[in-house]
């Protein structure tokens, strides 16, 4: 199952529902995303503060879908559910949610970590860096992000 | 054609989305942006061949030889940056 809200979720809440009168769920996997305390300093001397998330509604549920189906065909799963938010945030706050459930460990915790590498680089996501100024700055892609995608090609 | 920007696109060009009358000339993915860069000099910048971006055809990422068709929702926007 897959969500886009602007509203905050609770990670063991959603857990607790996901495994919820399904015993044939031997292990969950779950990957929580923060927004990170930015205590660096620019060089201008103003300092991030929040950042803003905006996506393309529409083409962000179609990939989200797409990534899980291909999980899901990858790995025996019971369950995948992807959490995504949008909108302003600030340091420590969740921004996404992936939680996997199979009845074997490894499957959960490999298709997990390829959620994550997929969401990455293939949902239209955008995050704006706000400083304490008011000023927005666009972030820029990693190619790291990429590099952690290709070890999922067969 | 419906023309949808995304971050630093959407702020450049000055507008999340719009409606553009295509020559017939234009076919591909690739004639649009073309076609988009005779349209001043902020599409000129906005678009130019320094900047990197990414289009969506329908939704799905386009290479820039994809045939575009009437009706088409046609999406420009920087390499994605959430997770």
């Amino acid at each position: 199952m897959i969500r886009v809200q602007k509203e905050n979720f609770d990670v063991g809440a959603e857990i607790n529902a996901l495994s919820h009168g399904n015993t044939a769920i031997g292990g969950i996997c779950s990957f929580v995303g923060l927004v990170r305390d930015f205590q660096h300093t620019k060089e201008d001397n103003t300092r991030v503060c929040a950042m803003t998330l905006e996506h393309y509604p529409g083409m962000t549920e179609k990939k989200l879908a797409e990534i899980e189906e291909t999980a899901r065909q990858r790995w025996p799963l019971e369950d995948v559910l992807i959490i995504h938010r949008y909108g302003r945030m600030e340091p420590g706050e969740n921004i996404v949610l992936v939680v996997t459930a199979s009845a074997h460990r490894q499957a959960a915790f490999e298709s997990a970590q390829f959620l994550m590498d997929f969401l990455k680089t293939k949902a239209p996501f955008w995050k704006l860096e706000e400083d304490n100024t008011g000023t927005g700055s666009w972030v820029d892609a990693r190619e790291s992000d990429d590099d952690a995608l290709s070890k999922w090609e067969k | 054609m419906k023309v949808l920007y995304f971050a630093w696109l959407r702020t450049k060009i000055g507008c999340a989305e719009e409606e553009i009358d295509l020559p017939d000339t234009v076919k591909t993915v690739g004639d649009v942006l073309d076609y988009l860069r005779t349209k001043g000099e902020v599409y000129a910048e906005a678009l130019g061949e320094d900047k990197v971006i990414r289009v969506a055809l329908n939704q799905d990422y386009a290479q820039m030889d994809d045939t575009i068709q009437n009706g088409d929702e046609f999406a420009i926007f920087p390499p994605v940056t959430g997770g």
